[in-house]
This record gives structure tokens, sequence and C-alpha cells, in this order.
């Protein structure tokens, strides 16, 4: 590691004129006196771009930075062949160096980016996750069957997956009228607000959580979609048990629709890149694995933006609007939008393409 | 069309990346302790804003709480609610934001990163896209943040007296499972990297140097400026050292102190078969340089190089 070079912070701007070219004894040191104001103009350029962006270098400056990295570059390979100045060696290798971070650099800023995932990028993302969302699809059914049969053969299952809740009315052997009482909606949207910020951490957290324990070849990724929905299946059977699961069903699908369908994406997502690692197919493993990673990336962004609609959804419509059809009504439509958006969107044009992802190799 | 490989040089720490035009850089891994105290400095940083943040809003707080003459009932409770979200939200966007704008901007670190020297690339020469910064970040909850919460809320729980079972060893496994995970591949690659198609390298930092042959000795066709010597070097005195004595001498010139460059002028002069003097050493080894640079380098265009003395 270099030491922090303290001088490079302060010291700016103090350029020395370079000696006359025709006093350099050397072949090779005419050379570089007779490029080395490209170089240093270069180098300029590189230091304003990675300061500030694009927006503060002048135009003419712009359209030449593409010729003088290649100066650069061609000038190192020169260099290379006829200079054994180790010193100006290093600096064009440093110089081509960061002009190539800048010249090849990420193409677009962050801006850009949301508006070319926003049209197209994130429903194409997540067409391509099609097998994984599959799977996980069938897994997250089947976490909810479990719970329920689990706790109808033994209630006992019930205080395991959801310990210890003093004063909950929801338990087994609660009346009809308690559990009724806990879908009921609030007066008023006092507190609401601050409920939807803590859900929307409390959630997100989740779905990371959730594509990150991919990487352990995604079977923690399954285990933790198995546990949530089988926590869903047991409290649909506890309702069950008084007649009351369809209108548990609506004071759910208000934000379930769009909130399973978020953790449904990322457990996906998770699983698409745990995979890839055990699956490679013809590329090596770290390749595949980097495929994969960012385009189950892109598919996070667009759970944490549904985790938001959810936690919105939860805190105020679904605690606010009371009749069961209300309810259905509000998480159908959500549901309709996500698999419209996701399946039918499919728009052909340069939004979209910013997006594809260069094949790794 | 480009690919990274180990560089020849042996350096466990160098890797060469051909460029789009064909041409091969040198390129260094950043050391595993530099990230780490890299990491450190971004979490400090977090922290404290975070810490700051949070006085802030409690001082907000305290000022509604005293406009209601300290009445805690009469307060707005609008006013708290839109406090707490302010302050869960603005949690959210610091932990994720900090290194997600600062990592997808021109210079690829973040700011612990840009104190240490190093930056984040993508591997294999590709483009640094943006869903492979995303993913580099998300991954870093599970690899670090998740298992130390995790840890210190598990110790607290044991410390009131309740049974935490295996699930200490567990976490603690998990945890050194990564934090040693970038201690096992070539390139010290942390789980984020691997998933992101990233890599950690040091930033490439050089000024130009000043032109050796046009100063001093070198300058005047090997006269010494103190004594007026002309010092001129035969065929078989410039052909004892090749270009890693040269490149070694060039260092020297630059920047070593007298008392070094009296031991180089020593050895040299005995190689050569001279009878060294004493006060002119620097003169001497200005024009040595030029002059067999000068050979090096006429050699080196009829395609003859001499990378040492054994040679």
């Amino acid at each position: 590691m270099k030491a922090p070079v303290i001088s490079s912070w302060f010291g700016r701007g103090q350029v020395e004129a370079p000696p006359d070219i025709t006093s350099a004894a050397l072949r090779s040191d005419r050379f570089r006196l007779e490029r080395e104001g490209d170089w240093k103009r270069l180098e300029a350029i590189i230091v304003r771009m990675e300061k500030g962006g694009l927006r503060r270098i002048a135009d003419d400056d712009l359209i030449a930075l593409p010729a003088l990295y290649r100066t650069a570059a061609s000038s190192l390979s020169v260099a290379r062949e006829t200079s054994l100045d180790a010193a100006t060696l290093a600096y064009l290798e440093a110089l081509v160096q960061r002009a190539w971070f800048q010249v090849y650099g990420p193409r677009q800023g962050f801006v850009r980016w949301l508006r070319g995932f926003l049209l197209g990028g994130w429903s194409r993302a997540v067409r391509e996750l099609w097998l994984d969302i599959g799977i996980a699809l069938f897994v997250m059914v089947a976490g909810a069957v479990a719970g329920w049969l689990l706790v109808a053969q033994d209630e006992a299952w019930y205080y395991r997956l959801f310990p210890a809740g003093a004063g909950d009315p929801r338990v087994p052997g609660a009346s009809r009228e308690q559990l009724l009482a806990t879908l009921a909606n609030e007066e008023s949207a006092a507190g609401l607000a601050g409920f939807a910020a803590q859900l929307f951490s409390n959630n997100s957290a989740v779905c990371i959580l959730a594509f990150a324990l991919g990487f352990a070849f995604g079977i923690p990724s399954l285990l933790l979609l198995v546990h949530n929905l089988a926590l869903l299946g047991a409290l649909l059977w506890l309702f069950d048990t008084q007649g009351l699961v369809v209108e548990l069903a609506a004071w759910l699908s208000v934000h379930g629709t769009t909130e399973l369908f978020g953790i449904l994406l990322s457990g996906a997502a998770g699983l698409h890149i745990g995979r890839s690692m055990a699956f490679p197919g013809q590329l090596p493993v770290l390749d595949a694995a980097a495929a994969a990673g960012r385009r189950a990336a892109v598919v996070m962004v667009g759970v944490v933006i549904m985790m938001v609609v959810a936690a919105l959804l939860e805190a105020f419509p679904r605690q606010l609007v009371e009749a069961t059809s209300g309810r259905f009504l509000i998480g159908g439509t959500m549901l309709t939008f996500w698999l419209a958006y996701f399946i039918l969107y499919r728009p052909a044009g340069a939004a979209g393409d910013a997006l594809a992802l260069p094949e790794a190799g | 069309m480009s690919r990274a490989a180990t560089s020849p040089r042996g350096d466990r720490r160098e890797r060469t990346l051909i460029t789009p035009e064909g041409l091969a850089l040198p390129i260094t891994m950043a050391p595993r302790m530099a990230r780490a105290g890299a990491l450190m400095i971004d979490v400090i940083i977090i922290l404290s804003g975070l810490t700051a943040f949070q006085l802030l809003i409690w001082w907000i707080a305290g000022g509604v709480l005293g406009g209601t003459s300290l009445d805690p009932d009469r307060m707005s409770q609008g006013v708290l609610e839109f406090l707490g979200i302010v302050m869960a939200l603005f949690v959210f966007c610091i932990w994720y934001g900090y290194f997600l704008v600062q990592e997808l901007g021109p210079r690829g670190a973040t700011l612990g990163k840009r104190i240490v020297g190093i930056r984040i690339a993508a591997r294999s020469s590709a483009r640094l896209t943006p869903e492979a910064v995303i993913a580099r970040n998300l991954l870093r909850d599970i690899e670090i943040f998740y298992p130390v919460v995790a840890l210190l809320v598990l110790t607290m729980l044991a410390q009131s007296g309740q049974d935490i079972g295996m699930l200490g060893w567990v976490l603690t496994g998990w945890f050194a499972l990564f934090l040693l995970f970038p201690f096992f591949n070539r390139d010290g690659l942390r789980a984020g990297d691997v998933v992101a198609g990233t890599w950690v390298v040091e930033r490439p930092r050089a000024r130009l140097a000043a032109v050796l042959s046009a100063q001093g000795a070198a300058a005047a066709r090997g006269t010494s400026a103190l004594t007026g010597v002309r010092y001129d070097f035969g065929e078989s005195a410039l052909s004892v050292y090749g270009e890693k004595e040269l490149q070694t001498l060039e260092r020297m010139l630059r920047d070593s102190p007298p008392e070094a460059l009296q031991a180089v002028h020593a050895t040299i002069c005995r190689k050569i078969g001279w009878d060294p003097g004493a006060g002119d050493e620097r003169a001497f080894l200005e024009a040595f340089y030029a002059q067999l640079r000068a050979k090096l380098e006429g050699d080196m265009r009829f395609g003859k190089r001499k990378a040492d003395k054994f040679s």
C-alpha cells in the first residue's frame, strides 16, 4: 500500500516548465518532451472528471479526450520498446490506467440508470429469472401448506412459530369476535405513517437478507421463504378455525399481494445466484456468479421499491378500508398491475437497451 | 477481447489488464488490510453522521416539548411521528446510499477507500456497471453487519441470563467464514466481489518526474559543472551493467542522499576499473547514467536487450 500522499492534496498547480527539448541528450527523452504536453493535458482533464463529473469540463477537452487517451496509450507502447526511463514508464502506466477508468468507466449516472430501469430494465430482469421465480413460488406454497398442516396436527407448533406474543389475541382458542377485532380498521390515520416507515425498513431488510443468503447456493434463501410462509399458513389455520379465512385473506391481500410478490422476487434473486454458482454451465464459476449477481441486483432494486409500496398500502388503505370486497379490490388491482408490468410491459427501445448486460468474459 | 492474467513479474498482488486497444497495463490488487481500514473509516463516518442526526432529532423533539411547557401529553403526535419517519428513512438512505452513490461516481471509491488510496473496478477489464455496485454492497450486509448485530444481541441475551445454546457458535462460524473469505482466493475477493464481478485495486498515482538527461552532467555531455572534467566511458565500461542496474541508478539519482551516492560511486568505479576520486560523485553518476542509457537504448532499437549485469 502506498502511503497517502498528503502533499498531493495541497501542492497542486505548481507545474514546472518543461526543459528545452534540444537540451535532452537522449532520443527517448526527446520523445518524452515532445509529447508530455499532451500527457499533462490528459491528466488535467482526468483530475477534473474524477472530481466532479462531466459538467465542469470544456467541450474542446471532452472532444479531445479519446484522442488524448489513445495518444497516451500509444506513447506507452512506444516508450516500452524504446525508453529505459523507469519514472516515465511508471507515470504513463498510471496515467493510461486512470484514463482507462474514466473513458471506459460507468457510462451513465444513477438518474439515467434509474430511468432505464423503470422503463423496461426491471421487468426484463424479472422475466430472465422465470425459472427461479417458479421454484421460489413452489417453495412458498409448500411452506404455507406445511405451516397449516403442522399447526392443524399439533397446536403447540403455533406457539413455536409465534413465540411469546403476550397480550396478542391471535392465539388458538381465541373467539371469533377477538379475531375479527384484529382485522378491524383504525379510527383515523394518526400513527400510521410512522408504522409504514417501520414496516418498510423491516421488510426491506428481510428481502435483502433473502437475496444475500443466495450466496450459499440458494438453500438459506429457500429456508427463509419456507419459514415466512409457514407463519402465514399457521395464521390462516387459526382464522379458519373460526371461519374467518376469507376476511383474513382480504385483510392480507391489500398489501400482501405486493409484499409477498416482493419476497418471492428476492428469494428468486438469491436462488438465481446460488443456482448459477452450483451449475455454472459453460462459464467459469466466478463469471457465472458475476453475471447472475448483476441480473439479480436489478431485481433487488425493484424489490425495495415494491416494499415502499407495500408499506404504504399496509399502513393506510388496509387500516382505513374495512369492507372485505374493498380490500380484495385493492389487493387484486395491485397484483394485476405487477403481473402486467412484469409480463406484458416489453418496450423495445433505447431506454431498455441501456441496461442490457454485457456478456461476462 | 480482454482478459486479466497473472503478471510475469511474480509479485503476488500484480495483475495485468488488457485494454480494448490491446495494451497490457499492470494493475495492483489492494492489500486486505487497506480494505479493512477503508471499511472501518466508512463505518465510523456513517455512525458519526447517524449519531449527529439522532442528536438533531432529539434536540428538535426537545424544542417541541419545551413549546408545550414541558407537558408530554400536550405534544402533537403528528410532530413526533414525522420525526420518527424522517429518522427511519434517513437511516435507510444513509446505510445504502453512502456506498452506492460514492462507488458509482467517477472515482469508484468511498471516502474511506479514497483515504487509503484504493478503488473498485470490474474484474476481467469489463465496464463497471451500476448493477455490479448494487450487488456488491447488498452482500456486505450479510457478510459483516447482520452477524455482528446478531452476535451483539445474543451477547446481551446471554448477559441477562437467557440460554442461547449453539446459536452463538453458528453465528460466529458464519461471521468467520465471510471474514476469512478474502484470504482463500488469489485476488482477495470477498463474497460481494464474487457476486458482483468486481475487485478492489490500488489507485494509480504517479507524478511525472523530471527529465534526468536534461540536467547536470548528463545534459553537458558528461562534463562536470564542479570540476570541468569530462567523463567519457568506453565500450567495455558500459557493457558491465544492464537495465535493472540502470533503473536502480535512476531511482538513486532521483531521491537518494549524497552519502548513498558515494557508496554507489565507489562500487561502480571498482567494477569498471576506475580510480574512485571524491567530491564529484553526482556528476560522475549522471554522466554514467546518461551514457549507459544511451548505449542500452541504442541496442534496444536493434532488438538487443540486456536485462541485468548477469545476462
